[in-house]
This record gives C-alpha cells, structure tokens and sequence, in this order.
C-alpha cells in the first residue's frame, strides 16, 4: 500500500543537480525521514512534494493521483499537504491564534475553538494565544507552527529540520512530543533532516541521501545494520571497516575470524562492524590483541585510538566507559560479538 | 597625529559623566529647542490673537474652501499614488516583466524633477489646465516615488518562505499576496503615504503655477499682499493643525510594533512570478507612468529649449543664480549635518527615552511646512532680532529645521557602523573623550556624512517656498529664478534653470536608488 510515491523526480539548478532520479514510497500512516548532508537536495525534494518548485523529470502521485508530471502540476495551495519549516515560519504580522486559524475557512470563533484544541494538543498554554510570534521561544514558535499545519487536517505533513534551530536538550523532547501528535492524528510524514540520531529515531523508514540520489531505503535497523557501502555506513554511526577474505558465512579479518551476515558470499570483501560489537579487555587473549593509542578524556568516556598487532597495523577508534580508563600504550585483547556486515 | 608621548600625570580629574557625553547632550537639546522655534512660534500666534479674532478668522467661508480643497487633494492623490506604487514595485521587484531592472530607475528618476518643474511641464503642455483635477494628476506623478522607493525595499526584504507556507495552508496566490504579502508592506506604506501627505500640505510651487489653491499657497498670498500676519497666522495654524492629523493617523495605523523576521535562516532569494500573456499588456503601466512623469518635462523643456535657442542661455545671469545656490546648498548642507551629528552619535551610542525623545522632536520640526518656518523666522527676526532679518543665518536655519532628519538618517546608519570598542581603545591610548569621538568614530563616519551634505544640499536646491521669503536681498537661487521667469510666462527663459536644477538631483536620485538596494542587502 502506497501512499505517496515519487518516480524517478529530477530538478537542476543551473549546471548542479540538485536531484537526479529520486524514487521512493511511503506508506500511509508512516514516518519516514530523509536524511543526508546539506546540500544533497533534501530541502529540493520537500519543495517539489509541497508544491513549491516544479520537477523537470518525474512524478509525484498523492493517494493515488498525480499532483505533478512533466506535463504540469497542481499548485501548491490546492494539495493539502502541511509542511513545517527550520524556523517555524510563523506569519510575524499575526497573533498565534491567527496564525493557527491561518488555513482555515470557518468562522471566527470556529477558527478560536480549533487553535486552543490544537494549541493543547501540542502542549501549550492557551494563554499565549494573544501572543505575537515574537514573544515566544523557539521550542514555543515551533510547536505552533506544527498546531497551525495540523488545522487544515493535511493529508501529508512535511517537517523540514525543524528542530534544528532548537538547543539540544529541547530537541529531543520536542520531537518526541511531535511523533506522538502526529501518531494520535495519524498523518503520514516526512521528516528531512541532517542530524542521523534524529532520523533514526523518528522514523519508520529511513532514506539516505547524497548527492541528488537516495543511497538507500530502508528500516532504520536495517539499514543502520547493513548499510549498502562505506559512506552511507560512516553517515549513520561511527563505523570500522575491514579488509577480510569471506568464506561460508565467516570472515578472515585482522580481529580474527568472525561470522558475517552472507552466508553464500565468497572471496575478498570489506566487513563493518559498529564500535558497540567491541569490547576490550586488558589481559592479552587468543584472537587479537592490541595496543592503546592516544586517549582524549571525554567525560564518561574516552576516545581511544586502538591498534592492531600483526602486519598492516590496522587501527580504529572507540569510546571507551571511563571506569576501564586505558592509558597510552597498554596492551588489550579484543573480543566481537554478534556479526559483521559485508559490503558487496 | 605625529607621535604623542603623552606623559600626563596619573592624578586626573575625575568625571561622572564622559564629557563628550555631556557636551554632545547640551548641543542636541540647543539644536532641538531652535528646530522647534516655528511650531512655538504658532502656537504663541494663537495665543496672542486672542479666542476671538482667532474664531473669527478660522471660521470663515475662505478657510472652508480651502480646508475643502486640501482634503480632496490629500484623499484622492493619496490611493492614486498607493495603488500605483504598490503596483509598479510588484511588477518591477517580483515578476518576470521585460526590463524591469531600467523601470525600476524610470519609477525613482521622477525626484529628480521638482515638483513645481513637474507642474511647469504641465501648463506648457495643456496651457489651460488647473484645479484639484490637474492637482492631483501632478501631485501623483511628482511624488509616486517617495512610495516607490520603500515600497519596492519592502519587497525585496520579504521572506518567500512566507508565502510559500501561506500557499501550503491551502491560499490561492491572491490571497497569498492579500492576507502575507500586503500586511508586510504596510509599515513602508505608511511612511511613504506620510511623506507624501506632509508633502502636499508644504508644497507652494506646483500648485500655485497651476491655479490651485491650498493653505500654503493661500499663505503666502496673503504673506505677500497684506503683510499684517495676524490672518496669515491662523492659516498657518490650520496648516499645522492638518500635519498634526497626519502624524496621527499615520502613528495609529503603524501601530506600535514592527514585524520582525522571525528565525535565522537566510532568506530564500524570491520567486518571480511568470506574467505570461500579460507581459505585454502590463507593460502599459510602467510606459504610460514614465511618459507622465518622465515624457511630460522632457518634452516640455525640450521645447523650450529649441524655442528658445540659443538667446535663452544668458550665461552671467544662469552664471550668477548657479553659483549663489552653489554657495547656499554648500552652507546649508554642512550646517544641517553638523546639526545633526550630536543627535545622531547620542541616538546611537547613548540610544534611551531621552535621545529617542529628543529625535523625536527634530522629526516633528521637520514635518512643518516650509511656510510655517519661513513664516515663523521672518516674524521672530522683524519683532525680535532684525539685525538677522533676511541674512544667510536665518535661512540656513531654517534649512537645518526642515532637512536636518535627511542627514540624520545617514549619520545615524554610517555611526551604527562603527564599532564602540574603536573609541574605547583610542580612550585607553591617552585621547580625550572628545579627541576620541573626533579620531574614530567621525572620521570613519565621514561617507554617511557626506551622503547627508549631498542630501540636505539637493534638497536645499529645490527649495523654493522658505527661500523666498527668507533669502537675503539681492539673492537669486535657480529655483528663484525659474520661478520669477515662469511667473512672468517667460516659460522659455526659465527653461535653462529647471535643466540645471534636474541635472543636480540626478545624482540625488542615484543615492536613493542606490540605498534602498543596500537596506535590502543587494
């Protein structure tokens, strides 16, 4: 079941291709992010499925009907699809609750009604409703502009790094707060943004960006667990990748043999592993053994740089907890549990 | 400087205040009290006439003419000139209209052209033309582009993420540009239908030329014919009670908050809108505005200038009216921008009510018609201090009250630019306050005063009403000249000084232009 689907959508600016061939479907109901380092063309994408800006190549269907071709599009202001921006984007000439009503083609105490419903469902005091824009925080500002979305009931709600501008601690809890909103409405959305953690935990599917192109789509475990190549597994998470010789279903690599996720693979390939399979212990063991590299004190934990012994020194950084607090040269055994990933 | 060892002993006097702060505070106040003179003046007027020859003079048939009059021509050139302006700034700021950079330059060219310059091409070219119709008409092509200009800034300063989150909350574009876009221009809007306003209650020469009467033209009138003020006082009265009006209407609608730009994401560079099959037809507007506010004089003087030939060009007399201009925009220009720097450093270094108060009052002085201060210093000189009667002090003076905010608003934005820390760290290196201010702030200050020299000079040219009555004898400006000329119906004659007066203010023009690009960061 498809709810939004987007084929094969173009868009150049000047001689840069802000999209080159996107494809992806969302189901009804979902949350899916995009995420990728700016400049891929995650913003491009999200004005092209707003109605924004007009695709060269491509189409967009929306419940089944197509809302822009090549041939033409259907403007912006007759899609219903919510769309909350980076900073709000709240109408600074307008009170809060006016801001709210904004969409809205109902009476006055009608749109009064709503905007104190909404302004409770995203969890503000209805106090502010006199408020000019302004006079809120950033948290605050972004709650209402997601309330003033929310009015028209959209079909499709479209978050564009909206929590970005917000300091860390707020970030977290706004965006919970947003997920569940958006949950109890039951409105499909899509979430773009650049910071991975967040794209990982708010979505049920995940697309990863780069350079006008997803890399890949899929369960954000999954494609956390098997990312596609090196890049899009560096984007996600601290990553150690491997030269290794695979053979049924294990791989010969510098920290010894290890079982990896293909069971039919053969022959040289590079495994990944995530630096939470490690773990380290002072006494030399029998698989591989180590040595400590350089140790920066990071409160909790200490980014420590390990290398391997044998040929190639290969090395690699970890977080250590603090209370195993390493030190410059110390010898390790290292052990890894569950299996690697192969890179095809 | 050349090297100052400046080995002064440590025990130095001790200030509660910086003195420069001080200083600067006392002259600012001197300036306002002096920039306030015309409107004490008026008030003083009605008070020494008395409640009842003040009735008997305000209450008659004459004044309600009149009163008739300049509310017509307030309410009717007003919308005129908004609709067109907000018109002509969309299409040249956000759409894809050919040329739109050089009709952008075609809407601002016309200040370029004084008003009564504007109101002389008319009559040469529809000799029999007058009254509110013609009033209006000229009144709307000579001062569209005081909207214009803040209009088209506005635009430009508009976030299109706005508008493109209004079109998402289901508005069709003209809502959009109805319920986003309009209410956004509405602090420009104001202060340009203000300026206009006041412009239209002060103005003395288009419509005298044009048979029109209004309470300035009607002042100087009796100014000239009677000379016993008493009636000439209560007019002005009238008068100044009418910018009281405007001031007020216009502080309502502005309200007291300014829209700030919310977030701090960079502005999206704006959308164009595609005109499609309109592109053409819409080219109208632009063309028959330039015709009317461009064509007209061009021709006119173009006319003249072929009729007359080379016979109109007497060059000692162009030659003499030239340079005493010269001499009185030069004077008065650094007059006006030294007035204006202690207000200016004090709003911006020591900005609190009082400097914002006191600013206020300058702004106020200058919204007097220059026929309440001309009116204003000639009685005060011939009652009190004749000695300055029609000498160069007093008109500068009356310069520095009407032009002083012209160069304040360029000291102002020049003296925002300079660090604080900069005079800080001369004052750590051993200068005084004074010495300080002078060798930092001043010196990096010197284009935004030169901006408000040219400013306040170009519109100390232009000046016709105030000049008149105030020049020193045997004083002959250009605008003087072309007046006494065109009065005479020597339109040929005058033709070669409103050639000289717009030739000087196309730079002006240039400078307006050019800043309000800058506000908006282009």
């Amino acid at each position: 079941m498809t709810f939004l689907k987007l084929n094969s959508l173009r868009k150049h600016y000047g001689a840069v291709a802000a999209l080159d061939g996107v494809d992806l479907s969302v189901a009804p109901g979902s949350r899916s992010a995009i995420v990728g380092p700016s400049g891929c063309g995650k913003t491009t994408l999200l004005r092209l499925i707003a109605g924004f800006d007009v695709p060269e190549a491509g189409t967009i269907l929306l419940d089944g009907e197509v809302v822009a071709d090549a041939q033409g599009q259907v403007p912006a202001h007759l899609r219903n699809i919510g769309i909350v921006a980076q900073d709000g984007c709240l109408f600074p000439h307008l009170t809060v609750a006016d801001n709210i009503g904004f969409g809205l083609k109902t009476s006055r105490e009608a749109k009064q009604a709503r905007a104190a419903e909404l302004m409770e469902m995203v969890g503000l005091d209805n106090a502010m409703l006199s408020r000019k824009p302004d006079q809120l925080s950033g948290g605050q500002q972004q709650r209402v502009a997601l309330a003033r979305a929310l009015a028209r009931k959209p079909r499709l709600m479209l978050l564009d790094e909206p929590f970005s501008a917000l300091d860390t601690g707020l970030r977290a809890a706004t965006r919970k707060s947003v997920a569940d909103v958006l949950s109890a409405a039951g409105i499909t959305t899509i979430l773009v943004t650049h910071d991975q953690q967040e794209a990982l935990a708010f979505a049920d599917q995940l697309a990863v960006m780069r350079a006008g192109r997803f890399a890949q789509v899929g369960a954000p475990r999954d494609v956390y667990a098997r990312p596609v190549d090196a890049a899009t597994a560096a984007f996600l998470g601290e990553a150690i990748v491997l030269p290794a010789t695979v053979k049924a279903g294990q791989a010969q690599s510098p920290l010894g043999l290890l079982p990896v996720d293909e069971r039919d693979f053969e022959g040289q390939a590079s495994i990944l592993l995530r630096p939470e399979q490690i773990s380290v212990d002072r006494a030399e063991g029998l698989k591989a053994n180590g040595t400590v590299g350089e140790v920066a004190f990071g409160g909790s934990t200490c980014d420590t740089r390990v290398t391997l012994d044998g040929a190639g020194a290969f090395s690699f950084r970890l977080d250590i907890p603090n209370r195993d607090m390493l030190l410059k040269g110390d010898r390790i055994a290292i052990s890894v549990s569950g299996k690697a990933h192969v890179f095809r | 400087m050349s090297a100052t060892t400046d080995t002064r002993v440590l025990t130095a006097p001790r200030y509660r205040l910086p003195a420069a702060s001080s200083w600067t505070l006392t002259i600012a106040v001197v300036v306002a009290l002096l920039a306030l003179l015309p409107l004490g003046f008026v008030l003083w007027a009605a008070f020494a006439t008395g409640w009842d020859t003040a009735v008997q003079l305000i209450f008659r048939e004459r004044v309600g003419d009149l009163m008739v009059d300049t509310i017509l021509l307030v309410l009717l050139t007003i919308p005129i000139c908004t609709l067109l302006s907000v018109t002509l700034a969309w299409l040249t700021e956000r759409t894809d209209l050919p040329g739109a950079r050089l009709w952008s330059w075609l809407c601002v060219a016309p200040l370029a052209v004084p008003a009564f310059v504007h109101s002389y091409a008319w009559v040469g070219f529809w000799p029999g033309i007058h009254g509110l119709g013609a009033g209006v008409a000229i009144s709307v092509v000579a001062y569209f582009p005081f909207l214009y200009l803040p209009v088209s800034a506005a635009f430009r300063m508009l976030d299109p993420a706005l508008e493109d989150q209004a079109a998402s909350l289901g508005l069709a574009p003209f809502a959009v540009f109805r319920r986003v876009v309009l209410p956004q221009l509405r602090l420009a809007i104001c202060g340009g239908t203000l300026l206009i306003g006041l412009h239209l209650l002060a103005e003395y020469g288009l419509y005298a030329m044009i048979r029109f009467d209004t309470f300035t033209t009607a002042i100087i009138d009796q100014f000239q014919s009677t000379y016993n003020g008493v009636a000439a006082y209560m007019l002005a009265l009238v008068l100044v009670l009418c910018c009281f009006v405007l001031l007020g209407v216009e502080a309502g609608l502005r309200g007291s908050r300014r829209y700030a730009r919310l977030g701090s994401g960079v502005a999206r560079r704006t959308r164009v809108a595609r005109l499609g099959r309109w592109k053409y037809p819409l080219l109208i507007l632009p063309l028959v505005t330039a015709a009317f506010s461009l064509g007209i004089p061009a021709l006119t003087l173009g006319h003249w200038l072929v009729a007359g030939g080379a016979a109109i060009w007497r060059m000692d007399e162009i030659g003499l009216a030239l340079g005493q201009t010269l001499v009185i925009c030069l004077i008065g220009g650094f007059a006006t921008t030294a007035a204006a720097v202690p207000i200016a450093w004090l709003s911006v270094r020591r900005a609190n009510r009082s400097s914002r108060f006191l600013e206020g009052c300058y702004y106020l002085a200058s919204s007097m018609p220059g026929v309440v201060v001309a009116l204003a210093l000639v009685t005060v000189t011939v009652r009190v201090l004749l000695p300055f009667y029609q000498t160069l002090a007093t008109i500068v003076l009356a310069y520095v009250i009407m032009f002083l905010p012209r160069a304040l608003v360029s000291l102002r934005a020049s003296i925002a630019q300079v660090p604080v820390e900069l005079e800080q760290a001369a004052a750590s290196l051993g200068r005084s306050p004074g010495n300080a201010l002078w060798s930092t702030t001043v010196r990096l200050a010197a284009p935004g005063a030169a901006a408000g020299v040219a400013l306040s000079s170009l519109g100390i040219m232009n000046e016709l009403t105030a000049t008149q009555m105030l020049a020193p004898n045997g004083t002959r400006t250009l605008a003087m000249a072309f007046w006494a000329l065109s009065s005479e119906i020597d339109y040929a004659g005058a033709a070669p000084y409103a050639v000289l007066m717009v030739l000087f203010s196309l730079p002006l023009t240039w400078l307006l232009h050019h800043q309000s690009k800058k506000i908006a960061g282009r």
